[in-house]
């Protein structure tokens, strides 16, 4: 299998298998991270689920445990609900220290703490050793989404002004530093963070938020590459108005790979349309979490489905989402 | 960010633009050798922002793109065997063998893995002890002298499970093949400047006198491809064809002396096939008789390989700079990444991945040159 890097493979291995082996039963499913369902009395639930196969199992910035909480947050989060509950799985490998497991479960008590969430149900197997690296998480989530918001890519339109709320490519430096023993001049934390407080920030300007994205594995490349496809839309921005702070932007100059392709896991990209653009920026800033947001580019009516890039020379490139995983090359 | 910034500055690189524009009063081809170079170009539009007068020719300098395919057919089997752990930059995982690729020999319970040095390879042998460890030796001389510190480092560790699958290539000879063909159009070269800032720029010169071709030591960043395109144009009008060092800052003349030693000790030159070029004559390296043990060719018979190239693919024309990636007919539609025909369009320095990755809605080209 090389279907796990958010990247293309990930996307085909949907469409190609799970879809037409699930037939009408996934009749209603859509391309999303979360999928929101109208109950009898009106109301709509968002529902969300991911699994968390991280190695190591503890990194600068964060652990399993608080990304398998703020995972399925911020995938809630990304259809404008303000989340509710969450489940979580755990697959043991025997031989896992209890100590590690505490440290991980105490993390994610404090991350459902953070994030305004409770833990409700859950569910522990153990599989023998060597099959399994120490912990695998899931967590599963539910969240009511607000009156009014539509948050969804197929609402991506031309003119929409695109937003990222911070620096780039923090997340997936920090932990390939740490798998592969690299360094970089100052250590690099994960950006690890529940970003409901910030969407629910951004609803009290303007409800009427287009779209919503985490830009995780795969990087913000594979969220724009895939609204620009979801709604058939072509997306434009400036490399330099990228926020890529200078240890990733060394990181990926030594590596030879792209800071839109690396991993984030505290930030989101947002698509609003141009007049309440300001005030969504302004409201962001004044968050924590949203401190470093800029406009990095907008919607257009051109290259329908793909996203554009204008380099710094002035010239402009297509931006692909990663093929698998990113991999460093020769030289 | 120092190296990064002002390699990158709009206001410079117009003003090289603006040379380059105002020094060309003919039609020049300029080849780019390294793929390095050539997806730098690519993904900045350097070749877009040019005089219409300067047209730049994508090189052979791919080495992933040039290692034989009965080379990876030999690395798939070899990835295949229950007791080996085998060992690769990730750029070789996706080249297409004459079957599949070593992601494919992955992804069936091969244990391949991707390492960033030769030397986490010999680790990785000390480590498992009741393994092969193999790594992958691919490249130009820029990868070359770590992996020969591998295998010498391997030897004085006694390390009896280490050995390594040797493909190098070497610049100056594919330049010489390249200035010897009947369809070269080459009229200046950029060098690839990291094989230059291991072997010195002493090479060269012999090249340059022989076939009257500027040949002018450039680096990878924007402002570095366009100043050597400036110096190179710069020697074209005034009829000089010299050796020129645009790439100061990591390339001295003598080069890396320490690590030519280590070459040398363990490294012989050999002929080489190219991938989609064929046999030039002296341009590889192979181990040296002293450290015959650790070939990974001599270690492991993998018996008869039969090997086959897709009839349509061109890739051996884009190496040689005969045609762009985009005026092949397979370009985008039959042949992508995720359906690649040749390495070129798998390669992070091949030239069809980089057309492909940065411009492919630009309208196809096929027809322009039959």
């Amino acid at each position: 299998m090389g279907h796990g890097g958010g990247g293309q493979m990930s996307a085909e291995l949907i469409q190609h298998l799970f879809l037409p082996a699930f037939g009408a039963a996934a009749s209603s499913a859509t391309p999303s991270d979360s999928h929101v369902l109208t109950l009898a009395n009106g109301q709509r639930l968002a529902f969300s689920t991911d699994t968390y196969v991280v190695h190591p199992l503890f990194f600068p910035g964060g652990n399993i445990g608080e990304l398998a909480v703020y995972g399925t947050v911020n995938d809630l989060a990304m259809s404008g609900a303000v989340p509710l509950a969450l489940s979580t799985g755990f697959v043991l490998e025997e031989g896992l220290e209890m100590d590690v497991l505490g440290r991980i479960a105490t993390a994610m008590g404090a991350a459902a703490t953070t994030a305004g969430v409770q833990l409700v149900t859950g569910d522990t197997k153990v599989v023998e050793r060597g099959h399994g690296d120490g912990v695998y998480i899931n967590t599963a989530g539910i969240g009511l989404v607000p009156e009014g918001v539509d948050i969804r890519p197929e609402r991506a339109r031309p003119g929409d002004v695109v937003i990222v709320s911070g620096e780039i490519g923090l997340h997936g430096i920090a932990v390939l530093s740490l798998r592969e023993g690299l360094e970089f001049g100052t250590e690099l934390r994960s950006d690890t963070a529940p970003l409901n407080h910030l969407v629910a920030a951004m609803l009290v300007v303007c409800s009427d938020i287009h779209v919503l994205r985490d830009p995780t594995r795969g990087g913000l490349a594979a969220s724009l590459c895939e609204i620009a496809e979801t709604a058939q839309v072509g997306i434009e921005y400036d490399e330099r108005s990228l926020p890529v702070p200078e240890a990733v932007r060394a990181a990926c100059g030594f590596l030879g790979l792209d800071p839109i392709h690396v991993a984030n896991e505290g930030k989101l990209v947002a698509f609003v349309a141009p007049e309440h653009a300001e005030s969504v920026l302004a409201a962001m800033v004044a968050t924590d979490l949203g401190r470093g947001a800029v406009v990095i580019g907008r919607v257009v009516e051109e290259h329908r489905g793909f996203v554009v890039a204008r380099t710094r020379l002035g010239s402009t490139r297509i931006v692909d989402r990663p093929l698998g995983e990113q991999l460093p090359r020769i030289c | 960010m120092r190296y990064l910034d002002e390699f990158n500055d709009p206001v410079l690189a117009r003003s090289l633009i603006e040379q380059i524009a105002a020094a060309a009063t003919r039609p020049w081809a300029i080849m780019e050798v390294c793929g390095g170079q050539t997806h730098s170009i690519i993904r900045n539009g350097i070749d877009q922002l040019l005089t219409d007068q300067i047209e730049l020719i994508h090189g052979p300098g791919c080495p992933v793109c040039v290692t034989p395919l009965e080379m990876i057919d030999r690395a798939l089997a070899i990835a295949a065997r229950p007791n080996v752990i085998f060992t690769s930059f990730g750029d070789m995982l996706r080249v297409p063998g004459s079957r599949d690729d070593l992601f494919s020999v992955k992804a069936r319970g091969g244990d391949v893995r991707i390492v960033y040095s030769p030397l986490d390879a010999v680790a990785l042998a000390h480590e498992h002890p009741d393994k092969e460890v193999v790594f992958f030796g691919v490249g130009f001389e820029t990868t070359a002298p770590a992996n020969a510190m591998a295998v010498f480092q391997a030897r004085q560790r006694g390390l009896v499970n280490f050995s390594m699958l040797v493909s190098h290539v070497l610049v100056p000879q594919a330049i010489e093949a390249l200035m010897t063909s009947p369809t070269s159009r080459v009229n200046g070269f950029l060098a690839a400047g990291h094989v230059c800032s291991v072997m010195g720029t002493a090479q060269y010169r012999p090249l340059a006198e022989r076939h009257h071709v500027p040949i002018v030591v450039t680096g990878f960043e924007p402002l570095d491809v366009l100043d050597g395109i400036r110096r190179c144009v710069l020697q074209l009008e005034a009829g000089r064809a010299e050796v020129e060092n645009a790439y100061p800052r990591a390339v001295s003349d003598e080069g890396n002396v320490h690590a030519q030693q280590m070459l040398a000790t363990v490294f012989e030159q050999c002929d080489r096939q190219w991938r989609g070029i064929g046999m030039i004559p002296q341009s590889g390296w192979r181990l040296t008789p002293e450290f015959a043990a650790f070939d990974a060719e001599r270690r492991f018979d993998v018996g008869e390989l039969t090997v086959s190239e897709p009839e349509r693919c061109r890739a051996g024309d884009v190496l040689q700079g005969v045609l762009k990636p985009d005026e092949c007919e397979c370009f985008a539609t039959e042949c992508t990444p995720r359906t690649p025909m040749g390495a070129t369009m798998v390669s992070s320095e091949g030239a069809c991945a980089a057309y492909y990755q940065y411009r492919r809605l630009d309208p196809p080209k096929v027809a322009r040159r039959g």
